[in-house]
């Protein structure tokens, strides 16, 4: 492009220190693109101005679906002509973020040709972000996209796109196939990806083991967590082979452990497995001498968010342990009674854990039909919400109120 | 049990009569027909009545700090 790059003093700032910029990368792409061009010159503004200069488009999509783009307009058309439409597409991504690198040329050629060339990989909710394109380019986008096999993502008000760890693919301690199930609920659940029907947003994120890296317990609806029910197996050999080498293990494996189930004696490890409460603390710090346990499956876990209309949340158990086995009816199942409910009584812009706080964990699980067992809390009395009639006699409640 | 047609131009006419008054959701309009229809609509029968008259183009989804659905119109925030 003949053209100079517009003068930005404010976001150079943003170019400076070791890390990567997305500065940078705007004006790498500004030199073919006329969109990421005036993208600098409008931020540039913004900051100067310390006002946004975006509208939201509420309309924009492809035909039948939902989902998937978010409409964006800058007020300053006349001057920033380049970004006068700046829709970002959300992309589904493959399980596990696994791609060739010949797919992602295409995905890159394409959007060169008809958006700005600025991706985000990935986004917050794990899609492929491909940032600034006009609305006459949504459809040949969306056809040329379907060609090579991606669809859109999930937005609004419906099932955000399912993400995972690398599960089994990459991971010893993958409890269950995160990839596996991920494909499947995605696929099982694409009425409701695209086609927005719920009170809010609801996000499935799969993590293989208690590690959690794709921190599930804090960022989705619904946590799929591996887990395991039988004994943590130690290698012997291996823990005294770590002491033998100047580990501590005393100080650094058993003084850490949060539920204080082990011990060392100097040659063994021993585990008081029924005290165990998954940390993977000590397999983490051991991993040759210790191993997730044989029996495997999952903990389900409902209702984290972050900050948007109520505070942060993270989710609570609702389910101890699940084995992980196709075609995970028992999930989908539970899945429906628990949309069905929040659909009829929730409110709108309300996530289901703030509907659970609202209703109480306790109705909530009994009207999904989901029953009440003692793993779902780590110490007796821990949770309020939940209570367990048969321990009261009638006359307990009669007291409560006359007093 | 009524056709999936018949629950559509129901839903689609509701959409109609709320335009420029009320944004309607899509579980709004399947509280609706079930409410009105009684046993003679499902929810199943309503997610297949939306998706006809979205994959037709009769109404669009729309995106307003919630998702609703809405007659085809050019948006206000839209630049030429």
């Amino acid at each position: 492009m003949a053209d100079a790059l517009p003068k930005t003093p404010m976001l150079d700032e943003l170019e400076k220190g070791p890390w990567p910029s997305f500065v940078k990368e705007i004006k790498m792409a500004a030199k073919r693109s006329p969109m990421s061009k005036d993208l600098l010159g409008l931020l540039e503004q913004s900051y100067n101005e310390k006002i946004g200069h975006w509208k939201h488009g509420g309309i924009v999509g492809v035909m039948g679906y939902g989902g998937g783009i978010i409409g964006r307009y800058t007020d300053l058309p006349e001057k920033y002509p380049g970004v006068s439409h700046f829709h970002t597409m959300r992309i589904n991504q493959p399980a596990g973020w696994y791609y060739t690198s010949d797919i992602l040329r295409k995905i890159c050629d394409i959007w060169e040709k008809r958006g700005s060339g600025l991706t985000n990989m990935h986004g917050s909710t794990g899609d492929i972000i491909l940032l600034g394109t006009r609305t006459e380019e949504l459809e040949p986008i969306f056809k040329e996209l379907g060609e090579l096999d991606f669809d859109l993502g999930g937005s609004g008000s419906d099932v955000r796109t399912p993400s995972c760890c690398c599960g089994m693919s990459r991971c010893e301690w993958a409890c269950y196939d995160t990839m596996a199930v991920t494909y499947d609920l995605t696929q099982t659940f694409q009425d409701e990806l695209h086609r927005p029907a719920f009170p809010y947003k609801f996000k499935f994120k799969m993590s293989g083991c208690p590690n959690d890296c794709v921190a599930s317990i804090a960022r989705s609806d619904m946590s799929i967590i591996g887990t395991w029910r039988d004994e943590i197996q130690i290698d012997q050999d291996a823990v005294r082979e770590y002491a033998d080498k100047g580990m501590n293990i005393m100080r650094d494996v058993v003084g850490n452990c949060p539920s204080k189930c082990m011990d060392f004696d100097g040659k063994e490890i021993s585990i008081e497995n029924s005290y165990c409460v998954r940390c993977m603390h000590c397999i983490n710090v051991m991993p040759k001498a210790l191993r997730p346990g044989k029996d495997r499956g999952a903990t389900i876990l409902l209702g984290s968010k972050a900050p948007i209309v109520e505070g942060a949340l993270l989710s609570s158990v609702i389910i101890p342990f699940i084995k992980m086995e196709p075609p995970y009816q028992e999930i989908k199942d539970m899945v429906e009674r628990i949309w069905d409910l929040w659909c009829e009584e929730g409110k709108a812009r309300e996530r289901v854990g703030e509907f659970i706080q609202r209703v109480g964990m306790g109705n909530f699980l009994e009207e999904c039909e989901i029953d009440i067992v003692p793993e779902m809390v780590a110490h007796p009395r821990e949770n309020p919400y939940v209570f367990y009639e048969e321990f009261y006699e009638e006359d307990d409640g009669d007291d409560e109120e006359e007093g | 049990m009524k056709t999936v047609d018949e629950i559509a131009d129901a839903m689609f006419k509701m959409v109609s009569d709320a335009t420029g008054l009320k944004k309607l959701k899509p579980t709004d309009l399947s509280k609706a027909m079930i409410e009105t229809f009684g046993d003679d609509c499902d929810k199943k029968l309503c997610k297949a009545a939306i998706r006809e008259l979205v994959n037709s183009g009769k109404l669009v989804y729309t995106y307003f700090g919630g998702s609703f659905l809405e007659l085809p119109h050019r948006e206000g925030a839209a630049n030429d």
